[in-house]
């Protein structure tokens, strides 16, 4: 009896750590939602204000609404920058096989150009080019370097 | 390279029993190894110097080799030579069965070489030695420079003879050799023996390059090259060195696979980013579309009677394995149970596919039968993928990688190997960290 009342207390504080260390770890890089990244660390930007990428949930491609705010970001950026053509690179995490993290990441890219192609960037201006796993952008085996690794990047080439 | 391909001179000297007395079993993990005793080559004294080749030492390093072998199968335990009761020369002429019995041996392996006008001339024999009778002799001629090809060959021999199928140790192991950062990985084309001897860098490390893949039939490979930032699937031919790109398409082509007559090449195209399954035959090239799915659809791999496609698709919502006949039609899902399924590949024996599994955050390679039953995890860790087979169907190689901290640091890639039986895992050596590892066919086949 006591042993299970104590059981339970233990299992609770547990709990209850769990619980604050996983706030705590959120609240520190304050940037997932789910498991999406949505910190500004990796970020680099196109044009003041035009974040240059997105992030994906694991073995997702479809683009979240703060993707796609991104993206219009980077479409009006684009239509005043007409003669500026880019390439969108598409990356996953290193927690899937290399073949089909190739797939997904071409997926990912190809999601980000759908996009801008919807608000009227031309898609001669858009190349893509998937890297799978092989270019994480945080080294580290840690679900936020995952989230922050899970990602497509538009990149100027020219 | 012609030396690869250069014709063993091979001849029985006798045959004296045809029953394989001494049987190894290798249905199950073994955990009773056949005590074996490799004594060392005799050197005939009338051998003479070769090109920088320490003649002296050639028999006992042959022996080593051997030795080597049949250790990192699990199946045997080779015997530790200071107890050997008897001299080569003489043991190779009439081995004094009882003696051998008393240092627990229940076979020997014996033989001589003469290095003579530029030729290596080698021969063996295994004896059982509880019937006391020779099992098999062998005798070969060919170069010097071909004596690590040479213990293979005898290692190959023994095995067979031993355990009633194929050997796999006169085989090469194509793979990525990787360094540098996690972050800025260089990655090399290599090929090594199977035991991890004579690695040769086939790229230099300018282009990422992925999945090298060898041809059953020959020494062609097909790959996966970044070259000009252009993800496309190439073929290399490791004797001549000569490369082409595979096909005309206008976008990414990946996860490339021979099939099993090697005359075809199967692999992933991404259209518009969705990656569907096609073939290109090598001499006509004509491409065929086999998938034609909204899903992604990789990593396929033929059966070996060519008839049947194992792939990996996620058109039922996360990563699962599928069969099909090898023109797309009758696709069938085959893996059901809980966690997700990656990198199918058909065993040369046809009977099983190997798998990378995905639980839990866990990594798995297993193996199951061609429907999907009988699923066998072999080995769990945190990341390890992409199985490959020995030519016997007996030994997947596979990859593994470590956890890394905050900067990358402890990140490392390894090559490793485990029995169908889940037993006798070993980590394979390699000059630097090694991934994407493909088991070549026989080479003297």
């Amino acid at each position: 009896m006591t042993l299970k009342t104590n059981l339970k207390n233990i299992l609770l504080v547990v709990f209850t750590t769990l619980i604050l260390s996983a706030c705590s770890t959120a609240k520190k890089s304050g940037s997932l939602d789910g498991d999406v990244y949505t910190g500004k660390e990796t970020v680099k930007y196109l044009a003041s204000g035009v974040p240059d990428r997105v992030f994906f949930a694991t073995n997702k491609t479809s683009l979240t609404t703060a993707s796609r705010a991104t993206l219009r970001k980077q479409a009006t950026f684009l239509r005043k920058n007409k003669k500026l053509n880019v390439t969108i690179e598409g990356h996953a995490d290193e927690r899937g096989t290399r073949e089909y993290n190739l797939a997904l990441g071409e997926r990912r890219a190809n999601a980000a150009k759908d996009y801008l192609m919807t608000y009227g960037i031309s898609g001669k201006r858009i190349s893509t080019i998937s890297y799978g796993k092989e270019k994480p952008v945080n080294p580290a085996s840690s679900a936020l370097a995952w989230s922050q690794n899970r990602r497509s990047v538009t990149v100027k080439v020219n | 390279m012609k030396k690869i391909f250069l014709a063993f001179i091979i001849y029985f000297i006798s045959l004296s029993s045809l029953k394989a007395l001494i049987e190894v079993d290798i249905t199950r993990g073994n955990l009773d190894p056949l005590p074996i005793a490799v004594s060392p080559l005799h050197v005939d004294i009338k051998s003479e110097e070769y090109e920088g080749l320490k003649i002296k030492e050639l028999g006992s390093n042959i022996s080593a080799i051997i030795e080597n072998n049949f250790k990192s199968t699990g199946l045997f335990n080779p015997l530790k030579k200071d107890a050997f009761v008897q001299k080569p020369d003489i043991a190779h002429l009439k081995p004094r069965f009882e003696d051998w019995r008393l240092i627990k041996a229940q076979a020997l392996v014996t033989g001589k070489l003469l290095v003579k006008d530029g030729k290596l001339k080698v021969e063996f024999r295994l004896w059982d030695l509880a019937a006391a009778k020779e099992m098999t002799a062998l005798a070969f001629t060919t170069t010097p420079s071909n004596w690590r090809r040479v213990a293979h060959i005898i290692s190959d021999k023994i095995y067979e003879r031993l355990t009633g199928e194929e050997g796999y140790f006169d085989t090469r192991i194509i793979y990525v050799s990787e360094s540098g950062l996690k972050s800025e990985r260089i990655k090399k084309l290599a090929i090594m023996d199977q035991d991890g001897a004579n690695t040769k860098y086939l790229t230099l490390g300018n282009e990422l390059v992925l999945t090298p893949r060898f041809n059953p039939t020959n020494q062609m490979v097909t790959y996966l090259s970044y070259f000009r930032n252009m993800p496309r699937v190439y073929l290399l031919d490791i004797e001549t060195g000569m490369q082409e790109v595979v096909g005309n398409f206008p976008g990414m082509t990946f996860a490339p696979r021979f099939s099993p007559d090697g005359k075809k090449i199967i692999m992933s195209f991404a259209e518009d980013g969705n990656s569907d399954i096609y073939t290109m035959d090598l001499e006509t090239r004509v491409v065929e579309r086999i998938t034609n799915h909204s899903s992604i659809d990789t990593s396929p791999s033929f059966s070996p009677d060519g008839k049947y496609i194992v792939f990996n698709s996620d058109r039922s919502g996360l990563q699962q394995i599928y069969v099909m006949r090898s023109d797309g039609s009758s696709v069938k899902r085959i893996t059901f149970g809980s966690g997700i399924y990656g990198t199918p590949v058909w065993s040369p024996r046809g009977d099983l596919i190997a798998f990378t599994k995905v639980r839990k955050g866990r990594f798995y390679i297993g193996v199951m039968r061609a429907d999907g039953s009988g699923e066998r995890l072999l080995t769990e860790n945190f990341y390890q993928e992409a199985p490959s087979w020995s030519p016997n169907g007996r030994v997947l190689v596979f990859y593994r990688e470590t956890k890394s901290g905050s900067k990358g640091e402890g990140f490392s890639a390894t090559l490793w190997s485990i029995d169908i039986t889940g037993y006798n895992e070993r980590k394979l050596k390699t000059k630097t960290d090694a991934s994407d590892p493909s088991w070549s066919s026989l080479l003297s086949k």
